[in-house]
């Protein structure tokens, strides 16, 4: 094979490139995968607070739809003409949200923080497979980020019509405000940002294939890195499938085609397109869009479960139960996209088929939050603030996922479609269980990203009130979506029948305020600590993992001399017998001849006989089961 | 190992394992959104019977088809001269296939200039015969991306550098420009079969 012609010459001389480092090479166009992490998470924090102001914006002209806030038209202009929100930019404000946090804030964030921090650092590895893709993967999802802001100062406003995007109210530019300029740097960002997960994807999955350390063989890996090598390959192969829906949504807006456009009345003006089927673009729009939702929640299932096992010092439960119903949720994420499709006039023999594919997802699902369970069952807890947040996350997944079997279910979802009830599930089910995945991860590694920790107390500050106020601000919605209180609506006074929810809004709006001040708990305790932080030690939960045998200063390459091997599996946490309440990744099992099991030594007959005769040597009785 | 940064050749040797496997995940990628396009078109085109491509594909196509597959071959002798260390021959093979990756790309304009001389036009209420030239657009796209690795690899050829870099560099490239021949040869088929 050619490439595995190799001299000594290009050995050095791919290990010398990186030994001059200059501050651009080190902090801006950095090809070290510890850095690039930091990069995807403080865009992603910036991202998540922008989104969050947005989100606040349009909580208050819910609450208060008929009152003057002056200080909106200082800042808004004439998108708050009089203190009070307009329609349209109430309708960007929703889309722009609802893109930024799937997409850079739960995709970006958190798959490419936590994705570029953990493979290398988990598997053994120096770096990503091509760390060049890798500095290009977070340019573009930078470059994607600034795009998407900049729409905010076009003056027809930013993309309004929906994060979905559906056509023809996007992709007639005259039909709204929003479907001008802005939805061009929509799709422009979108296209940028697309790349930018593949590049990331690509690099995640080689690496975790190819660049392993001694010993780390596929059932040695952390639940971690098994969940972003599936959402990797999630994203692979959703992600060009809506590169192909918004090329050709482009070419329906900007060239004129009729991909997804006919028999149009816009303004008193009849469109020349025909012929075109917008339910063509649904069905590519979610393609992606399904799968999308599990490339939000699964990195932060694998968080949740190293979090969770390492913090109740016991092994995971179930662990294999955990790896298949990942991948049980991987293959069921690519066919049950219909059933955001069930209002479409589709074929109700073709909504069954979604709707059974779509309920067999609670199994996987449920496997999961039952070993969360299980695991932190009888264990001696410890509720670092990770820890909380992790708990927190199996919460969430759990109140939401429970209403994912209601508008599951054809015959319900057509009376709830649209309605404040979806809202709340999803909002639920991956927007808060996925951030607190992620504020988890936070927590967890920040001592491994910046050699410092955060402060504790701000930590369950941070937790409590954002956790009450989440459930604040999303429970009650499901009552009004039972209601038939429709989403998307901007104001509620202007139908008598939603006159009752009114002071539910309110109620939702301040618990979200307290929940976005919170939030300036976790900013501060986020960035004072990278410099007056307590100084970490290397293995501060003391976990198993191997990014924790790594100096607490950042050098490249990761480990200085040889990478450590691996013997034993991530969760060998109380193992009894043993002195420590935990034993590394990398402490073969000859160091632990107190502590060892017959199934440990995986049918090695020569470790086993050893192993019997240090048993009956040392008097050790060994009851396993 | 002298130094403690330093990559072992083993650390090297998987990385490049690591590098080449990218190339195939995001060929993968890409053959994605072909896909995507091809159900895309498949869906619409049953969508109704006025719908469809309703003309006979341009000749050309026959022989920008033959184009990339001759370069497809001489790039593979240019792979095979490189790894012979024929580095006079490796640069001969990579011009020749650059020369014709751009009379490739020539040959798919002059078939869209074919089609609107039939009335066959991008913007078209039958949305069927706007997907002929979303399909060969977008391969267009890549084979630009073809082009620029074939002219880095030429460049590499020129320098030259190291002989495992030129090898694995030119290996990457050969792999992809096959690729996209064959990418072709699938749009060709497909759209063959549904004309």
């Amino acid at each position: 094979m050619s490439s595995t012609v190799i001299s000594h010459g290009a050995a050095h001389h791919d290990a010398h490139d990186h030994h001059q480092e200059t501050f651009l090479t080190k902090y801006v166009f950095s090809q070290d995968h510890k850095m690039i992490a930091k990069q995807f998470l403080i865009t992603g924090i910036v991202m998540a607070v922008f989104a969050m102001v947005l989100s606040i914006l349009f909580r208050i002209q819910l609450a208060w739809p008929d009152t003057d806030f002056p200080i909106l038209e200082v800042f808004l202009g004439k998108w708050a003409e009089g203190g009070r929100i307009k329609p349209d930019f109430f309708l960007a404000l929703v889309t722009i949200h609802g893109t930024m946090m799937v997409f850079f804030v739960l995709t970006a964030g958190l798959s490419g923080t936590f994705s570029n921090l953990l493979i290398p650092y988990q598997l053994g590895a120096r770096d990503m497979a091509s760390p060049f893709m890798n500095m290009l993967s977070y340019w573009f999802f930078l470059t994607a980020c600034v795009i998407m802001v900049s729409s905010f100062f076009v003056e027809s406003g930013p993309a309004s019509a929906g994060w979905t995007i559906y056509p023809p109210l996007s992709s007639v530019p005259t039909s709204i405000a929003g479907s001008g300029l802005g939805m061009t740097l929509w799709l422009i960002s979108m296209g940028l940002f697309i790349i930018s997960q593949v590049l990331g994807g690509v690099n995640y999955i080689s690496t975790i294939l190819n660049m392993r350390t001694k010993g780390m063989d596929l059932w040695k890996m952390p639940l971690t890195i098994w969940s972003f090598f599936l959402t990797a390959i999630v994203g692979l192969l959703s992600f060009p499938v809506l590169v192909s829906a918004v090329v050709l949504l482009f070419f329906d807006r900007s060239v004129g085609t009729s991909f997804y456009l006919s028999d149009l009345v816009v303004q008193g003006q009849i469109l020349p397109n025909e012929g075109g089927s917008p339910i063509l673009f649904q069905h590519l729009f979610w393609f992606l869009g399904h799968p999308e939702v599990y490339i939000v929640v699964m990195p932060a299932m694998g968080l949740t479960s190293e979090i969770i096992s390492t913090n109740s010092r016991k092994p995971i439960f179930g662990y294999h139960a955990m790896v298949y119903s990942l991948v049980g949720i991987t293959v069921l994420s690519f066919i049950v996209w219909g059933h955001h499709m069930f209002v479409t006039g589709m074929n109700p023999f073709l909504g069954g088929v979604f709707m059974i594919t779509t309920l067999i997802i609670a199994v996987p699902s449920a496997v999961k939050a039952f070993n969360y369970t299980a695991t932190l069952w009888r264990g001696n807890i410890r509720f670092t603030p990770a820890m909380m947040f992790a708990i927190g996350m199996v919460s969430f997944f759990v109140s939401g996922g429970v209403t994912g079997l209601y508008v599951g279910n054809a015959a319900l979802d057509i009376n709830l479609h649209d309605t404040y009830f979806v809202v709340a599930h999803f909002h639920l089910v991956m927007g808060s269980a996925s951030i607190f995945g992620m504020l988890a991860g936070v927590y967890h590694w920040y001592p491994k990203m910046f050699g410092r920790m955060m402060d504790t107390k701000l930590g369950y500050l941070h937790f409590w009130i954002t956790f009450v106020c989440a459930y604040l601000v999303f429970f009650p919605m499901h009552f009004m979506g039972i209601d038939g209180v429709p989403r998307r609506y901007y104001t509620f006074t202007a139908f008598p029948f939603m006159d009752k929810w009114f002071s539910v809004n309110l109620l939702i709006t301040w618990a979200a305020i307290i929940a976005a001040l919170a939030q300036v708990a976790f900013l501060w305790n986020f960035f004072a600590s990278i410099w007056r932080g307590r100084k970490a030690t290397q293995n501060p939960w003391a976990a198993n993992t191997l990014e924790w045998t790594t100096p607490v200063e950042h050098i490249h390459g990761n480990w200085p001399g040889e990478i450590p091997t691996v013997y034993r599996w991530p969760y060998d946490y109380s193992k009894p017998g043993h002195h420590t309440d935990f034993i590394p990744q990398h402490v073969p099992f000859s160091e632990t001849m107190s502590s060892n099991l017959p199934h440990d030594f995986e049918g090695n007959e020569e470790a086993i006989r050893i192993q019997n005769e240090w048993n009956k040597e040392n008097k050790r009785e060994v009851i396993e089961g | 190992m002298e130094r403690t940064e330093d990559y072992t050749m083993e650390e090297v040797l998987q990385s490049r394992k690591a590098k080449k496997f990218n190339l195939w995940l995001g060929m993968i990628g890409m053959f994605m959104m072909f896909a995507a396009l091809s159900s895309g078109f498949i869906v619409y085109t049953a969508s109704g019977v006025d719908k469809g491509i309703k003309t006979i594909l341009p000749n050309t196509f026959i022989y920008s088809t033959i184009v990339i597959v001759v370069s497809s071959l001489i790039l593979h002798l240019g792979y095979r001269a490189t790894k012979l260390e024929q580095l006079g021959k490796q640069k001969l093979f990579l011009l020749l296939t650059i020369v014709l990756g751009v009379v490739f790309f020539v040959l798919q304009l002059d078939a869209w200039s074919v089609l609107t001389e039939r009335g066959v036009y991008f913007v078209n209420n039958n949305a069927s015969q706007s997907f002929i030239y979303v399909f060969t657009g977008m391969h267009l796209a890549h084979i630009i991306a073809g082009l620029i690795v074939l002219v880095r690899c030429l460049w590499g050829a020129l320098k030259p550098i190291p002989f495992p870099d030129n090898l694995f560099r030119m290996n990457l490239a050969a792999i992809f420009w096959h690729f996209l021949d064959l990418l072709w040869i699938y749009i060709y088929v497909f759209l063959l079969l549904n004309q």
